[in-house]
């Protein structure tokens, strides 16, 4: 039922109040920020895959202001089931037309996979094959960062990271994402 | 019918270099080029890169058909839009196996419209794989493709047209 709401929105988000580019502007310009980074950091893919989950961790603060404009869904989600839901149907379908499916729940809840049939941001890319890159690189981490950042604004503290990669060979690209707790608000220190 | 494959990069240098026999007429798609030949090739393609630049410019296509011969090896040539060029060489094999079935084969008549067409389909194919491969963000201009996926779908285009 919430998922196919979810749908709803997302379908009618997409086509109705978001602004589009060609996909192609966007993979090119993601991938020269990796290679990019590749080179400053001289193929520290572990450094590379740091910095660009700090990106996306910035872009994420940002992003989820954006995406609660476009959505108009002000009411809060009742369970992290919820919450992932609307991160797969609308969120990564208003931004990049993608529906990530939504999987491998634990028990209590609180982690769940990401696995994206389709991602726009590695199309026409091969690892470098210096023999390090396919076990170190994780070459679409921006987005671990753009999930953390989000779920962070809107109380959710997450750990997110990817533990399988097509690039790398594997059969396809997952990302994990644990519920770590839901940040209460807090009184400033010294605050009367 | 062996086929020697080669892209040459802007100033000159060797970006890829594949080797393959025909797959057409119960071929095994493995080249059969004398031991010596094999040295041979590269200089046979590097020398008709003086006659792709005479001949580049002048009908505005980028399929410049066959453009030289050398003895029995041929040479076709296809160039792309960013000067990157791919010569394929074509070397009949020699007339002792069983002629008569081979005579109607693309390979025995290296300059017949219908080898043409064949090497056409085969070039308009790995044009299409190599700009995606050199879109991929870890390439760079004039670089030496090493992509196995690319290696793999040259190999493809060959068994499927030639």
């Amino acid at each position: 039922m919430a998922s196919s709401k979810a749908a709803r929105i997302g379908e009618e988000v997409w086509k109705s109040r978001v602004d589009k580019v060609n996909a192609e502007l966007v993979t090119l310009t993601y991938g020269t920020i990796v290679a990019q980074l590749c080179k400053d950091y001289e193929s520290d893919y572990i450094e590379v895959n740091k910095q660009l989950d700090k990106m996306g961790y910035n872009i994420g603060l940002r992003l989820i202001e954006d995406y609660l404009a476009k959505s108009n869904t002000m009411n809060r989600c009742s369970n992290f089931r919820e919450t992932a839901e609307m991160i797969a149907k609308v969120g990564f379908k208003i931004f990049l037309n993608i529906t990530p499916a939504v999987t491998n729940w634990t028990s209590d809840n609180k982690q769940f996979s990401l696995i994206f049939d389709e991602n726009p941001l590695a199309d026409f890319v091969e690892l470098p094959d210096d023999g390090r890159a396919q076990d170190e690189l994780w070459y679409s981490n921006i987005f671990c960062g753009v999930l953390r950042g989000a779920l962070e604004m809107v109380q959710m503290q997450v750990e997110a990271h990817f533990i399988s990669d097509v690039l790398r060979g594997n059969d396809s690209t997952e990302m994990r994402i644990s519920l770590i707790r839901y940040i209460d608000d807090e009184m400033p220190v010294d605050d009367d | 019918m062996s086929y020697y494959f080669a892209i040459i990069g802007t100033q000159d240098n060797p970006l890829f270099e594949y080797e393959f026999g025909t797959s057409k007429q119960g071929g095994d798609g493995i080249a059969r080029f004398a031991e010596q030949a094999r040295h041979m090739n590269q200089f046979i393609v590097h020398s008709s890169l003086d006659i792709v630049e005479e001949v580049q410019w002048g009908n505005g296509q980028m399929y410049l058909k066959c453009i030289d011969r050398f003895y029995q090896n041929y040479v076709s040539c296809w160039i792309t839009g960013g000067n990157v060029k791919f010569l394929l060489l074509h070397a009949p094999q020699p007339a002792s196996a069983n002629t008569s079935r081979s005579s109607t084969s693309i390979g025995a008549n290296p300059t017949s419209p219908q080898t043409e067409e064949a090497i056409k389909q085969f070039f308009t194919e790995v044009y299409e794989n190599w700009v995606k491969t050199i879109m991929s963000p870890f390439y760079q201009v004039n670089m030496e493709v090493r992509s196995p996926v690319f290696r793999s779908r040259v190999a493809a285009a060959g068994k499927k047209y030639l």
